[in-house]
């Protein structure tokens, strides 16, 4: 074996460190966000939770309780979707009900959205979970146009008032805020959980037996047993909302109709910002059922993460950015909390 | 000097479970903070190749156990040898670790693990926050310390092949050492 020169060793020390190295570098750069071109998950968690985390809670939606039931097929789009959800009579879920924000504390009658979450068929092929709201629409359709839109909204940090130059100047830039902002203007909140109705807001697919696809959005709306006055007088009570469902639950289930709306030809599936009207087909895909409503403490929804792209066989996402965004934004806050609670880190709430 | 060979399946399988997991770890670190739309399909991919990993490694032990690995050669010192068998050990466990953590963290999290769309992995753990917690930083410790593993092996490699030239890299490169 000859000996090399000193010159050429140390040639070959250098195409080692090279390699070395350069391959460090690429794993550091990367676990820093190289080539990451818009907002990151973790910079998206980070603005919800303003540097005033509330450990071991969901970092949107903080404040919620746990729901249980079962969903009852209507066999009306059965031939649409493969789904077993649709196609069996009944199927139990957990859910949970909350109102937005990220004050796991705040009074349920300060918060402008509410929400309805739904777990079927947890850890299997058939696992289906959504987070529906009460907006029917997203504002924007990307998410970098979300992130702007929270800068443009946020309090500035020297008067603590919201900018209204910057306000205008960033709905002049987003006319597709405008449907978001119609609706808003138009929505007054009613004074019980089972009287609102709750949107899917990005479209998905319907999947059929021979891999056709067709896009819908669905919704859950008070079925007409409903009573549409609160049962109990909404006191000043934080839970006064929660309150009002429980009260309900002692007499009958709380019932919602889910409603399919298909997409005309002209809909584009990608765009969450237009509204889907009542002049498009639409179909009753079953009813939910809610049976019981717990605490997070008593309940059993705490653990789960209300991802809308947990999707059974039979059912797609579509390619809408908001929808996949909102499914990668949800992971980093599940993490979050996720490791919050394994160091028992979690902050009183509103048990 | 050593001039036997790993096995030709070995070396099959040493290089392109490299390539998987080197992939595999980019695809992980880059996954996690991504908003954008290929995020759900690269999370898919990232799950169905973890579990050509799990199988990969299994064949990897198997011929492992059948085919004995060349020695090293005489001229590293007996420390360095020692040295050099925990560090494979320890690999093999990074490899272990790495799908097998995945693979419960979903289980823990509530969703399946779908392998190209063909089938569902049975899920082993219900559904549990704190176990989710755990597992999924596990996931992301034992990445790094899989990252540290891999330098240090690449790092040793290239020493023995460059510097020493003593036939170790040859072994799994599977040429005949040239002088």
């Amino acid at each position: 074996m000859s000996k090399p020169e000193s010159s050429q060793l140390a040639l070959r020390y250098a195409i080692i460190a090279i390699v070395v190295g350069g391959l460090a570098l690429l794993f550091y750069a990367v676990a820093s966000g190289l080539g990451q071109r818009i907002v990151t998950a973790q910079e998206f968690v980070d603005y919800q939770e303003a540097g005033n985390p509330h450990l071991g809670f969901r970092r949107a939606h903080a404040k919620g309780f746990c729901i249980a039931g079962e969903f009852i097929s209507s066999n009306h789009v059965g031939p649409y979707t493969t789904a077993s959800v649709f196609n069996e009579r009944s199927t139990p879920f957990v859910g949970r009900i909350s109102t937005g924000g990220s004050n796991p504390t705040a009074p349920d009658l300060a918060s402008s959205v509410r929400s309805l979450a739904l777990s079927f068929n947890p850890g299997t092929r058939d696992a289906w979970n959504t987070a529906m709201n009460t907006p029917p629409v997203m504002p924007v359709r990307t998410p970098d146009a979300f992130f702007a839109q929270a800068n443009a909204f946020a309090p500035d940090p020297e008067t603590g008032e919201r900018n209204p130059e910057r306000i205008a100047e960033f709905l002049a830039a987003h006319p597709e805020t405008q449907a978001a902002r119609e609706w808003q203007a138009s929505y007054t909140p009613t004074g019980s959980f089972a009287t609102e109705t709750y949107h899917s807001i990005n479209a998905f697919f319907l999947v059929d037996d021979e891999g056709s696809k067709r896009a819908i959005r669905w919704s859950a709306r008070p079925s007409s047993h409903t009573v549409p006055d609160s049962v109990i007088e909404l006191d000043d009570d934080p839970n006064a909302l929660r309150n009002e469902l429980v009260a309900r639950l002692e007499n009958r289930p709380v019932m919602f109709d889910l409603i399919f709306t298909f997409a005309n030809e002209d809909d584009d599936e990608t765009d969450p910002t237009v509204f889907w009207g009542d002049d498009r087909t639409q179909r009753l895909a079953g009813v939910i059922s809610i049976h019981s409503a717990t605490t997070e403490a008593e309940g059993n929804c705490d653990g789960i993460n209300f991802d809308p792209l947990i999707l059974p066989r039979g059912m797609a996402a579509t390619d809408d950015k908001i929808l996949r965004a909102r499914s990668a934004a949800y992971a980093e806050s599940y993490r979050r909390r996720a490791r919050e609670n394994l160091f028992q880190a979690r902050e009183g709430g509103s048990q | 000097m050593s001039t036997r060979s790993y096995h030709v399946a070995a070396r099959v399988l040493h290089w392109s479970m490299a390539l998987l997991i080197l992939s595999m770890l980019f695809a992980g670190l880059a996954m996690v903070q991504s908003l954008e739309p290929w995020h759900l399909t690269l999370l898919q991919l990232h799950k169905s190749f973890g579990v050509v990993a799990l199988v990969a490694v299994l064949a990897r032990v198997i011929i492992r156990a059948r085919f004995t690995p060349p020695p090293l050669p005489n001229s590293v010192p007996p420390l360095q040898k020692k040295v050099a068998k925990l560090s494979h050990i320890l690999l093999y466990a990074a490899m272990f670790a790495m799908p097998i953590s995945g693979w419960l963290m979903q289980n823990a999290a509530g969703r399946p693990v779908v392998v190209f769309d063909m089938f569902a992995l049975p899920s082993l753990l219900p559904q549990n926050l704190a176990l989710y917690g755990f597992l999924r930083e596990f996931h992301g410790w034992v990445a790094w310390a899989f990252i540290a593993l891999i330098l240090v092996h690449i790092g040793a490699a290239l020493h023995h092949g460059l510097i020493k030239r003593d036939g170790v890299l040859q072994q799994m490169l599977g040429n005949k050492p040239k002088d």
